[in-house]
C-alpha cells in the first residue's frame, strides 16, 4: 500500500493503509492529537483500496477492506475517503473485537463513574455524548462502548464523533473549529462532519470507569421518564451487541454484572435541552 | 520476511520467528482463516503485550468457534436421529468431534455431513422441519445445477441460528474426472459416542487433498494445507501410509493426495511418505506461488496466477462444453 | 395422549439469571443465551427429574402449580415445541 497510517484509539491500535493520500491526509489532521501506537504494533488492519485497478485513478472509488470485510459492501467517491476509513476502523471493531463485550452506546464520564446511553441510530445518543462532553463531562466514546469482562470497567474508545446533518450546527456553534473535519455533503447518510473529542477526553483516553447508570435516550418525543425493568435491559443490550453471541458464559455474567450494579432508565426528550436537564437531575439524585 | 511466508514460517517454527512485521502476521492469518491455529502456536513464545492480547483473544475466540460448531453438529444430529441415516461429520466439525490434533484453533464456517445419496430427500425434508431452510439465491439455474452435478445439497440455513449445514453425498462434484468411492468411504465411516461419525484417518486426508486441489480454485489453501500437516503428523505409521496409499488409487484421488503430500512438505516439513509423493515438480511451483500470494498487508496478489486457478476449478468440476454454457448464463444474469 | 419422551440437560449445562418476571438461560452446551417465561423454567427444572412425556410433564408440574382445564395439555406441546426447537429440550433416545 502506498501510504500508511496508525491511530491509537483507547486500547485499539489501528494500521491504515491507503492507495490515495488524500483521505489519510485528512485522517492524520483530524487525529493529530491522538497517539501514535508503540512500537509500530497493531490490532487490526484496515484498507482503503481501488475496487478495481483502474479505480485508483478513473473515477475513484475506495473499496473498504482489511482484516474483517462486509463482502457486499458498496465502494464510497474518493471525496468521502475520510468518511471509508471512518468505517473501515468501525468495521473492525463490529467485526473483529472480541477482548471486550462490545455495544453500540456511548459513554461519558463524571467523578470517576460513568453513565452508558443505548439505542437506535438516530435516536440521538451521539449528539447526547457531544454535548455532554462539552459541559463537564468527559466523553469516553460516542459509537462503542468497551465492557471489561474482567473488572466490569467501562474503556474508552474515544474516536472522532459523526455528526450529522442538524447535529453538525449545533456543535459547531459550541466547539473550536480546529477539531472538526471537513464537512462532506452527498454521502449515504446525507451530511457529515467529524468532530473529536475535547483534549481532556483523548488524554485521558488510557483511564476506564465502572459504570454507575444506563440510559435509553429517545429524541423527538415528549419528555418522560420510566424505568426499565432488567429483563429488558439485558435483551437491548445483547441487540445492541455485535459480539455477545461469541463470547459465552463470561458475556452473558459480565452483563448481568452491568445491569445488576446500574439503574437503568428509559428517557424521551424533545430536544437536547431538556434531556440534559434530566439527566443532571438523576446524575444529582445518584451521586447523593 | 512477509505475509503469508512469514505466516508459514510461524506455524512450522513458532520459536524460530523473533521480532517480526506482527501486523502482517495477524493480517495474513486473518485472511487465511488461520489466527486460531497460529495463536495456539505461538502461545509459549515471548511476544510483545499487544500481540500477546490479540492471541489470547483469538484462542477464546476459537473456544466458542469450537462450542458452536459442536452444537450445529449436535442439532443436525437431532433431527437426523429418527432417520436412521448415517451421517457423516466432515472438514472442521469432524476434527472437533473427534478431538483430532487438526482441531487445535481450527475455525469452522459451515456444517458439513456426508450421506449416502439415496437418503438424501429423506434428510432434506428432516432438515426442513428442524427449522433449516434454502438460502435464498440457490434459486432457479443454480439450484438445478447444484443438484443434477454438485457433490451436495443447495445449501441450507438455519432460520433462527442463522448458521448453514452443507449436506454432500461424496466428496467430489459428479462431473470431475475422479470418481471416489462414496459407499466405500461410508463403509469405513467411524462412529463417535453420540451416533454421529466422521471418516476413516485415511480418508480424511483424502478428502482433505481432493478439497483442497480438485475443488477449488485454491483460496484457503494454506489453512487445508495445515490441515494436512496436523493430520498426516496425527496418523503416521507404517500401516497409515499403506492404507493411504491404496485407498487414495480406490477413489482415484492418489495424484491428488501425492501432491498434498508434497506440499506439506514442502510448507510445513511434514514427515511423508517419498515413495508415495514423489518429487518435487514444476507444476508444484505453481502451486506453491499460489498458496503463498498473499503480502503483508494481507492482500492477495499476483492476480493473473490467481484467475489460471480460479479457471482450472471450474474446468476441473465440469467438462469444457458445459463450462462454456454456465459461464455464459451466469454472464447473462 | 402422551408422545414422545422428553429429557434435558443437567443442572451444571445451564445458568439462570431471574430478572422482573423473566428467566435468562445461558446454556453451555450452544453458548446461546435464551430469554423465556413461565412455565419455561419450570418445565426444565421438572425434566431434571428424569425423562418424561407430556402427561408426566402436566402431572409433576401440578404437583407445585396450577395447571389446569384442556388448554394445560396444548400449551404444554407448545412450550415442549418451542424449548426443543431452541434445543434446551431434546427427545431421549
Amino acid at each position: 500500500m502506498r501510504h500508511r497510517l496508525d491511530i491509537q484509539i483507547g486500547p485499539v491500535a489501528f494500521r491504515i493503509g491507503s492507495a490515495w493520500k488524500a483521505p489519510l491526509d485528512a485522517l492524520g489532521r483530524l487525529y493529530a492529537a491522538y497517539p501514535a501506537p508503540a512500537d509500530g504494533i497493531c490490532d487490526f488492519t484496515v484498507r482503503l483500496e481501488p475496487e478495481k485497478p483502474w479505480r485508483r485513478i478513473f473515477r475513484p472509488s475506495v473499496a473498504i477492506r482489511g482484516d474483517y470485510v462486509l463482502p457486499d459492501a458498496a465502494p464510497m467517491a474518493l471525496a468521502h475517503g475520510l468518511l471509508a476509513a471512518e468505517m473501515g476502523m468501525n468495521l473492525q471493531m463490529a467485526l473483529g473485537q472480541k477482548s471486550w463485550l462490545l455495544l453500540h452506546a456511548s459513554t461519558v464520564e463524571k467523578g470517576g463513574r460513568a453513565m452508558i446511553m443505548t439505542g437506535e441510530s438516530g435516536a440521538g445518543k451521539s449528539t447526547l455524548a457531544a454535548l455532554l462532553g462539552e459541559r463537564g463531562w468527559r466523553l469516553m466514546g460516542d459509537e462503542f462502548a468497551l465492557l471489561d469482562m474482567d473488572s466490569g470497567q467501562l474503556l474508552p474508545f474515544p474516536r472522532a464523533i459523526s455528526l450529522k446533518n442538524g447535529a453538525i450546527r449545533v456543535m459547531e456553534a459550541k466547539v473550536d473549529a480546529a477539531r472538526f473535519g471537513p464537512r462532506l455533503e452527498g454521502t449515504p447518510k446525507g451530511e457529515i462532519r467529524h468532530m473529536r473529542p475535547n483534549d481532556d477526553s483523548l488524554a485521558r483516553m488510557g483511564e476506564g470507569a465502572m459504570p454507575a447508570l444506563i440510559l435509553f435516550p429517545r429524541f423527538g418525543e415528549a419528555e418522560a421518564i420510566r424505568p426499565v425493568g432488567a429483563a429488558e435491559s439485558f435483551m437491548r443490550f445483547t441487540q445492541a451487541s455485535t459480539n455477545y453471541v461469541n463470547l459465552g458464559r463470561r458475556g452473558f455474567e459480565s452483563l448481568n454484572r452491568l445491569i445488576d450494579a446500574c439503574p437503568a432508565l428509559a428517557i424521551d426528550y424533545p430536544d437536547t435541552e431538556s434531556a440534559l436537564a434530566l439527566v443532571d437531575d438523576f446524575w444529582g439524585a445518584l451521586a447523593a | 520476511m512477509r505475509g503469508a511466508r512469514l505466516l508459514v514460517r510461524a506455524l512450522r517454527d513458532p520459536d524460530g520467528v523473533g521480532d517480526c512485521d506482527w501486523a502482517g502476521l495477524i493480517s495474513a492469518a486473518r485472511a487465511e482463516q488461520l489466527m486460531g491455529s497460529l495463536a495456539f502456536r505461538m502461545e509459549e513464545q515471548a511476544v510483545p503485550a499487544r500481540v500477546a492480547a490479540t492471541f489470547e483473544a483469538a484462542r477464546r475466540d476459537a473456544a466458542q468457534t469450537r462450542t458452536q460448531a459442536l452444537w450445529e453438529a449436535e442439532m443436525a444430529r437431532r433431527a437426523l436421529a429418527p432417520l436412521g441415516v448415517p451421517v457423516i461429520l466432515m472438514k472442521g466439525t469432524a476434527f472437533h468431534a473427534a478431538n483430532l490434533d487438526a482441531c487445535v484453533g481450527r475455525s469452522v464456517g459451515d456444517l458439513d455431513v456426508m450421506v449416502p445419496r439415496r437418503r438424501l430427500d429423506e434428510v432434506e425434508a428432516a432438515l426442513l422441519r428442524a427449522g433449516w431452510e434454502h438460502v435464498k439465491d440457490a434459486q432457479g439455474y443454480d439450484d438445478d445445477y447444484y443438484r443434477r452435478w454438485m457433490h451436495e445439497l443447495p445449501p441450507l440455513i438455519h432460520r433462527t441460528r442463522d448458521r448453514m449445514i452443507d449436506v454432500h453425498h461424496t466428496i467430489l462434484p459428479l462431473t470431475a474426472r475422479p470418481r471416489p468411492d462414496a459407499e466405500a468411504l461410508i463403509a469405513a465411516s467411524i462412529a463417535l459416542e453420540n451416533g454421529l461419525r466422521i471418516l476413516s484417518p485415511a480418508d480424511i486426508v483424502i478428502h482433505a487433498s481432493a478439497h483442497l486441489f480438485a475443488d477449488g480454485d485454491l483460496a484457503g489453501g494454506l489453512r487445508n494445507l495445515w490441515d494436512i500437516d496436523r493430520l498426516l503428523r496425527e496418523f503416521d505409521s507404517p500401516e497409515f501410509r499403506r492404507t493411504l496409499l491404496e485407498r487414495a488409487r480406490l477413489h482415484q484421488l492418489a495424484p491428488h493426495v501425492a501432491r498434498a503430500l508434497r506440499l506439506s512438505n514442502r510448507l510445513y516439513a511434514t514427515p511423508i511418505d517419498r515413495i508415495f509423493a514423489g518429487r518435487f515438480t514444476l507444476a508444484d511451483r505453481l502451486f506453491e506461488a499460489r498458496l503463498l500470494a498473499r503480502n503483508g498487508w494481507g492482500q492477495e496478489r499476483r492476480k493473473a496466477l490467481r484467475f489460471a486457478f480460479y479457471l482450472r476449478s471450474h474446468w476441473l468440476r465440469m467438462p469444457p462444453l458445459m463450462l462454456a454454457r454456465h459461464l455464459w448464463i451466469k454472464a447473462r444474469r | 395422549m402422551a408422545g414422545p419422551l422428553y429429557t434435558t440437560d443437567p443442572s451444571g449445562a445451564i445458568h439462570a439469571l431471574a430478572l422482573d418476571g423473566l428467566s435468562v438461560l445461558f446454556h453451555a452446551p450452544s453458548g446461546m443465551t435464551h430469554i423465556v417465561a413461565s412455565p419455561a423454567p419450570e418445565i426444565l427444572a421438572a425434566l431434571r427429574q428424569g425423562p418424561a412425556d407430556a402427561t408426566e410433564l402436566l402431572r409433576r408440574l401440578g404437583a407445585h402449580f396450577d395447571v389446569e382445564g384442556d388448554e394445560a395439555e396444548g400449551a404444554i406441546h407448545a412450550r415442549l415445541d418451542e424449548l426443543e426447537a431452541a434445543g434446551l429440550v431434546s427427545r431421549a433416545a
